[in-house]
C-alpha cells in the first residue's frame, strides 16, 4: 500500500560517507522516531517544536541497547520536502550503523520506501512543479528496475531456494486446509489438525529464526567479531594479542572523534574477522579490569561477541580466576591455558569442570605452540551448525531482514493461536500471511499458486 | 418474417435460470417495469446438474443474496429435502449451509414468486437479435418477430450459447438437458464484437432409486435442528430425506482404463476448457491413478420422483460404458440408468469485457450475468444475476450504480475476479478466493448487506425494523460484557473449572473471560445478571465478535487500506498510451481491463508496483492540471 503509510529509507548515497541519513516521511514519522530516540534529560521528541534538531541516541526498544549516536532533525508538515511529517536521523557510524537504525525504524512501523517514493510523495502533495512529473516517472521506472536487478542478484542461490522450500511447505498445509473447508465431505483428504499445523509452523519459525541469525552473522562479517582478551596479570594476554596480530594481517584503527581512546585491531582468523577490543589497554597495563575499572570492564565484556580467557598453566587457580569464570558465564568464550612450557601447577580437572562444554585450548605462546588449535576453535565457534565457511549465505538486505522479521512475527502468532485452541482456519490466516510475506522476499506474488496447488495435490469434484 | 411491436419495458432479462430469475425479481422489486423472456416457461430456475444449493462459499453467497432481498434463499428454504450446516467443527468464518433441493418444487416456487411479483412479466420466446443504435442497446427481436424495446437488457443465457452435448463419439447441438441451444443470439453477439471462449462442463447419470441396494451404502442424513438460508424464514422443514455414500471399485477403474479411447476428453472430440474442481470420473482416474477408490454420493432429486443423482460420476463416456460403470459400484449393481451423463460445450464471453456493474464496456445498457460470463454454479449465477438486475434497474431509475467490494461480500469477490482477472476455466467460488473471509461470514450476511438492500427498496419495512433491533441488541450486549467485571467467587470458579479452564486470580471483564477458548456465551451469561432475553442469532454474533476480536481487528485494518486504494479513482477517459514509463504488458492489461480504481488496478496480473506508482503520478498530474 502506498501514499498513506510512513516510509523510511537511507537517503544518502551508499558508500562510506562521513554522515548518513535515515529519512522518515508520513503520518507516523514522528511517533516512530520517538519510539527509538533517547535524549537524556530533555523532553520526548514528539513534544519538541517543528524544525528543530536534537542530540541523542537511537535505542533498540526491545533490548534497550544503544544502536547509534545521532542528531535528529524534526520537521512537521506541511513545510517539508514531502509536505508530510519528516524526521531525518543523522548517523555517524558508517553504513553498518545506518542500516541498523533503518532496520529499527522498519521494525517500529515504517515501511521501506520504494525507489523514488520520497520524490513521488513530494510531487503528489503538490510540492514539485508540474513540469517535473515526467522526470519523476522516469526516475521511478529506472530506480525500480535497478533495485530489482540488485535484489535478484542477492536472491541467487541458497537463500532463494530456502525461502521457496519454506513457502512450498506452508502452501501444502494451506491447500490441505482449504480443501478441508471447501470440500468438507471428502473423506480421502486428511483433516488438518492443530498439532500438524503447529509442527509445521514451528519448523518454519525455527528456519526463519536461523535466517535472521545469519543476518546477525552478516553483520558480524562486516563489522568483525568483537573480541576481548581477559585474564589475571602476567598470564600472557599481550603475547596472545601479538601472536594473533602477527599471524594475521592486522589493521590498526584508532577510533577518532570519541572520548574513549580505545584502540581496536582487526584480524582475520580463518575467515572470521575479529575486532580485538582495548588492545591499547592490554599493551599498557596488561589488565583491562585494572585499567578501566570493574564497571566498565563488565560493560565491555557484555558487549563482546567473543571472550578469550587466558589462564596460567604454571599456577594454581586463584580467587580472581574464579570471579572471572563467574563473569563470563553464559557468554561465548574460549579458555586458553598458556605457558605449557612451564611445569604444571593448574588443576586441569577443575578447569574442565568450570568450563563444562566450552572450548579449551592449551598453548605455549613463547614456543609458538597451540595457536593453530586456538584459531581452529575460534572458527568452529563461529561457523558452528550448518553454516560452513566459504559458503556463507546470509541475509544482509535490509528489506529482506525486515520482511523476515514480519514473517517471524506472523508465524509466531499462528503458533500461539494453535497452542490456544483457536480454530484451524483462523490459525491459517497467519500462516497464509507468512506465506505471502515470504513471497515478497523472493518477488513471487503470483496469486494463483494456491489454486494450482489445490487442484494438483487433491482429487476433487463432483 | 413480419415483425411486430411486442411491448416496451424498462428492463428486459433474457433467460430465466438462476441468474435471470434474480435479475428480474431485483429489477421489478426496485420498481422498474421488467420483462423476462425465456425459451421455455417450464424450465424456470431449473437445476441441470446437482440437485443442491449452498456449500462453502456458495452457501454464503445465498445468504448474501437473501440479505439484499433476493429470492434464492427463501425458495430453497421452502423446497429442500435436506439441509446441513458444514464445517461446524471449524471456525465461524468457514461455516456454510447446504441444502438438497426438490428440483421440481424449487422451479415451481421460483416461478410462482416471479408470477406474483409486481412490475414483472414472464414471456416465452427466443431472443435472436439485439436492437443496437449508436452503440447502445435498445431492445431485442424474438424468433417470431416480436420487437421488445427497453432501456437496459440483461442477458443470462447460461450454457445455451452454441451449446453442444457430447457423449462418446456423439456430438450434437443442444442446450443443457437436451433443450434447444441458442445459436442466433450467439452469432449476433459475435457480430457485435464480443470476444468469446469455449468452456465445457459435465453431469453424471441419473438412476432409479428402486434399483439401488442401499444396504451396501452409508447413510448421510441432514441436520436434525432447524436450519434456513433466509433471514425471513420462520417455518422449517424437519421431515428430511437422506443422501447415501458409496465408492468406486478397482473394477470401475479398469472399465475406464479399457474405454478411455472412447472418452471425448481423450479422443480429442471435446475441445472446451473444463473446470479443474469438477473433473469427470475419467479425469480423476487418469490424473490420480494411485487412488484406489473415489466417493460416490447418491442424491435424491426430490420427493415426487425416484430419480437419483450420482454425484462423483460425471462422465461423457458412451452410454453403454456408463451402464457398465454403474454396475461396478457397490449398491448400484442393478442400477436402472434413467438418463446418461454427458459433457456440454458452450460459448462464454470473456468477462474482462464487463464493468464491475456487469455492464458491457462496448455496448452500453447491455448487462450479462451467470454462466455466460464464464462462471459455474447456481449460486454464482444468482449472485451475478442479482447485481446485474440491480444495476440495470438503477440505470433506468436514475439511481447510483452498486458495486460490492471484496470486503463487502463473496459476490464482490466473484465479480471483481471476473472483470479484473478474467478466467481461464469455468469459475467457481472457493473460500480461498476471499482475502477477508473472516469478515464475509455466513452468520453476518445481514449485518453486511441488509442496509444496502433496504436502500435499494428490496427489503420490507417490517424486516428492516427487525434487522435494526437485532443490530442494537448485539451492540448493547457487547458493550455490557465489556463493562461488567466478573469476580472470582465460588460460583465463577466452579463454572470455569467445569469448563476445564484455570481459575481466576482477580476480577475480569466478562468480555475478556469470554475470549478464553473454553468459555462460551451462555456460560458468561449465566455469570452475569441480565434481564434481556436475546435470540440465538444475537448471542452468536456477540460470541463471535468478542472471541475473535483480535483477528477481526486485523482484517478490518487491511480493509481500511483497501478502501483508501478504492477511493483513488481512475478517470474514465484516461489515455494509457499517453502515460510514459508504463511497461508494455501493463499498458496492454490496463487498456483491456480499464480499472475504475487504483485498488482494482493493483489486482491485474502483469501490472507491477512501479506501474501503479506511475499511474498515480499521472492521475495526480491531471488533477493538478485541471485546478
Amino acid at each position: 500500500m502506498m501514499e498513506f503509510d510512513t516510509i523510511a529509507a537511507i537517503s544518502t548515497p551508499s558508500g562510506e560517507g562521513a554522515i548518513a541519513i535515515v529519512r522518515l516521511s508520513g503520518p507516523e514519522a514522528v511517533a516512530i522516531a520517538n519510539r527509538l530516540f533517547r535524549a537524556p534529560g530533555s523532553k520526548a521528541l514528539a513534544d519538541q517544536a517543528s524544525h528543530t534538531i536534537h542530540y541523542g541516541h537511537i535505542e533498540d526498544p526491545a533490548t534497550k541497547e544503544i544502536a547509534e549516536e545521532v542528531m535528529v532533525a524534526l520537521m512537521r508538515a506541511p513545510k517539508t520536502f514531502t509536505r508530510e511529517d519528516v524526521v531525518e536521523i543523522n548517523c555517524h557510524g558508517g553504513i553498518v550503523s545506518v542500516n541498523r537504525v533503518l532496520s529499527l525504524a522498519l521494525r517500529a512501523g515504517a515501511r521501506l520506501a520504494e525507489p523514488g517514493e520520497f520524490t513521488k510523495r513530494a510531487f503528489l502533495n503538490g510540492r514539485i512543479d508540474l513540469s517535473q512529473a515526467e522526470a519523476v516517472m522516469d526516475l521511478i521506472r529506472a530506480k525500480t528496475d535497478r533495485a530489482m536487478d540488485v535484489a535478484l542478484t542477492q536472491m541467487e542461490g541458497r537463500l532463494s531456494r530456502l525461502i521457496s522450500s519454506l513457502r512450498q511447505a506452508l502452501l501444502e498445509s494451506i491447500a490441505q486446509m482449504e480443501v478441508n473447508i471447501d470440500y468438507p465431505e471428502y473423506d480421502d483428504v486428511e483433516e488438518m489438525t492443530r498439532p500438524m499445523m503447529l509442527e509445521k509452523a514451528q519448523w518454519v519459525q525455527s528456519e526463519i529464526a536461523k535466517l535472521l541469525q545469519t543476518s546477525q552473522q552478516g553483520k558480524i562479517l562486516r563489522e568483525g567479531l568483537s573480541t576481548v582478551i581477559i585474564g589475571r596479570p602476567n598470564v600472557g594476554k599481550s603475547s596472545l594479542l601479538n601472536s594473533l596480530v602477527q599471524e594475521n594481517k592486522a589493521i590498526v584503527t584508532e577510533i577518532a572523534g570519541t572520548t574513549r581512546d580505545i584502540i581496536e585491531e582487526y584480524v582475520n582468523v580463518r575467515g572470521v574477522p575479529l575486532r580485538l577490543v582495548d588492545t591499547a589497554g592490554i599493551r599498557e597495563t596488561e589488565d583491562i579490569v585494572e585499567r578501566i575499572g570493574v564497571e566498565r570492564s563488565r560493560k565491555v565484556l557484555k558487549e563482546a561477541d567473543l571472550i578469550l580467557y587466558v589462564l596460567n598453566y604454571a599456577e594454581k587457580l586463584t580467587e580472581e580466576d574464579l570471579l572471572l569464570f563467574e563473569a563470563v558465564r553464559d557468554m561465548n568464550y574460549i579458555v586458553v591455558i598458556n605457558k605449557t612450557d612451564l611445569p604444571q601447577q593448574i588443576d586441569l580437572d577443575q578447569v574442565k569442570e568450570l568450563t563444562s562444554d566450552t572450548r579449551l585450548v592449551t598453548t605455549s605462546l613463547i614456543e609458538e605452540e597451540g595457536i593453530d588449535q586456538l584459531e581452529e576453535a575460534i572458527a568452529e565457534l563461529f561457523f558452528e551448525g550448518e553454516i560452513e565457511a566459504g559458503d556463507m549465505t546470509y541475509v544482509s538486505n535490509v528489506r529482506h531482514i525486515s520482511l523476515l522479521h514480519q514473517a517471524h512475527q506472523t508465524i509466531s502468532d499462528a503458533i500461539s493461536a494453535a497452542e490456544m485452541d483457536v480454530p484451524v482456519d483462523m490459525i491459517q490466516i497467519d500462516v497464509t500471511r507468512t506465506w505471502e510475506i515470504l513471497g515478497e522476499i523472493i518477488g513471487d506474488t503470483a496469486d494463483d499458486g494456491l489454486l494450482n496447488q489445490l487442484f494438483s495435490q487433491f482429487c476433487l469434484g463432483k | 418474417m413480419p415483425q411486430y411491436e411486442a411491448g416496451t419495458f424498462d428492463v428486459i432479462v433474457v433467460g430465466a435460470g438462476h441468474a435471470g430469475a434474480e435479475a428480474a425479481l431485483a429489477s421489478a422489486r426496485m420498481g422498474a417495469k421488467t420483462l423476462v423472456l425465456t425459451m421455455n416457461l417450464d424450465m424456470i430456475a431449473f437445476m441441470p446438474c446437482n440437485p443442491s444449493i449452498g456449500g462453502p462459499a456458495k452457501g454464503i453467497v445465498v445468504r448474501e443474496i437473501d440479505a439484499m432481498g433476493g429470492a434464492m434463499g427463501r425458495v430453497i428454504d421452502k423446497t429442500h429435502i435436506q439441509m446441513r450446516m458444514l464445517n461446524t467443527a471449524k471456525g465461524p468464518a468457514v461455516r456454510a449451509l447446504r441444502a438438497q433441493a426438490d428440483k421440481v418444487l424449487y422451479q415451481q416456487e421460483m416461478k410462482r414468486l416471479m408470477e406474483e411479483q409486481e412490475n414483472l412479466s414472464l414471456h416465452q420466446g427466443i431472443a435472436e437479435e439485439l436492437i443496437v443504435e449508436d452503440g447502445e442497446v435498445k431492445g431485442l427481436i424474438t424468433q417470431v418477430g416480436g420487437i421488445y424495446r427497453a432501456e437496459t437488457v440483461v442477458i443470462t443465457t447460461g450454457t445455451f450459447l452454441r451449446g453442444e452435448i457430447i457423449i462418446g463419439d456423439l456430438r450434437y447441438s443442444s442446450g443443457p438437458n437436451h433443450q434447444q441451444p441458442s445459436i442466433k443470439l450467439a452469432e449476433n453477439l459475435e457480430q457485435l464484437g464480443f470476444e468469446t471462449v469455449r468452456f465445457k462442463t459435465g453431469t453424471p447419470p441419473r438412476i432409479n432409486s428402486n434399483s439401488i441396494d442401499y444396504s451396501k451404502t452409508e447413510i448421510q442424513p441432514g441436520d436434525d435442528v432447524p436450519r434456513a438460508f433466509s433471514f425471513e424464514t420462520t417455518e422449517f422443514i424437519m421431515d428430511q430425506m437422506p443422501c447415501w455414500l458409496t465408492y468406486t471399485t478397482s473394477e470401475t477403474h479398469q472399465i475406464i482404463d479399457e474405454n478411455l479411447h472412447l472418452s471425448p476428453m481423450y479422443s480429442g472430440m471435446a475441445k472446451g476448457t473444463g473446470p479443474r474442481y469438477c473433473p469427470s470420473i475419467e479425469d480423476k482416474i487418469v490424473r490420480f491413478s494411485d487412488k484406489p477408490r473415489h466417493q460416490i454420493f447418491l442424491e435424491p432429486e426430490g420427493r415426487s420422483t425416484r430419480e437419483v443423482y450420482v454425484q462423483g460420476l460425471s462422465t461423457s463416456l458412451p452410454e453403454h460404458v456408463q451402464r457398465k460403470l454403474l454396475e461396478s459400484i457397490p449398491g448400484l449393481e442393478k442400477a436402472d440408468m434413467m438418463r446418461s451423463g454427458y459433457a456440454i460445450e458452450y460459448d462464454a464471453i470473456v468477462p474482462t469485457q464487463l464493468w464491475p456493474t456487469l455492464e458491457s464496456k462496448q455496448l452500453t445498457n447491455l448487462y450479462t450475468a451467470g454462466q455466460i460470463n464464464g462462471t459455474s454454479g447456481y449460486e454464482e449465477a444468482a449472485g451475478q444475476g442479482l447485481m446485474a438486475g440491480i444495476n440495470a434497474a438503477a440505470k433506468v431509475l436514475g439511481k447510483e450504480e452498486v458495486i460490492l467490494s471484496r470486503s463487502d461480500a463473496y459476490i464482490g469477490v466473484l465479480i471483481d475476479d471476473l472483470v479484473t482477472k478474467g478466467t481461464s476455466e469455468p469459475y467457481r467460488l472457493l473460500t480461498s478466493r476471499a482475502e477477508y473471509r473472516l469478515l464475509l461470514r455466513h452468520d453476518n450476511a445481514d449485518l453486511r448487506l441488509t442496509e444496502l438492500g433496504y436502500q435499494l427498496g428490496m427489503i420490507t419495512e417490517e424486516r428492516y425494523a427487525r434487522f435494526l433491533e437485532k443490530k442494537d441488541h448485539i451492540e448493547d450486549e457487547i458493550k455490557r460484557l465489556r463493562g461488567i467485571i466478573i469476580k472470582p467467587n465460588e460460583q465463577t470458579q466452579e463454572a470455569i473449572r467445569n469448563a476445564g479452564g484455570s481459575e481466576l486470580k482477580d476480577g475480569i471483564r466478562a468480555a475478556d473471560l469470554l475470549k478464553r477458548p473454553e468459555m462460551n456465551y451462555d456460560m458468561i451469561a449465566s455469570l452475569t445478571e441480565s434481564d434481556i432475553a436475546l435470540s440465538d442469532e444475537v448471542k452468536e454474533q456477540v460470541e463471535i465478535h468478542v472471541k475473535y476480536e483480535g483477528y477481526i481487528e486485523k482484517s478490518l485494518q487491511q480493509v481500511d487500506k483497501l478502501k483508501k486504494m478504492e477511493n483513488k479513482k481512475i478517470p474514465e477517459n484516461i489515455d494509457y498510451d499517453a502515460i510514459s514509463g508504463l511497461a508494455t504488458e501493463a499498458r496492454g492489461k490496463l487498456k483491456e481491463v480499464q480499472p475504475l480504481s487504483i485498488a482494482q488496478a493493483t489486482r491485474i496480473s502483469g501490472v507491477n508496483p512501479a506501474d501503479i506508482s506511475i499511474l498515480l503520478v499521472y492521475i495526480e498530474q491531471g488533477r493538478i492540471a485541471k485546478v
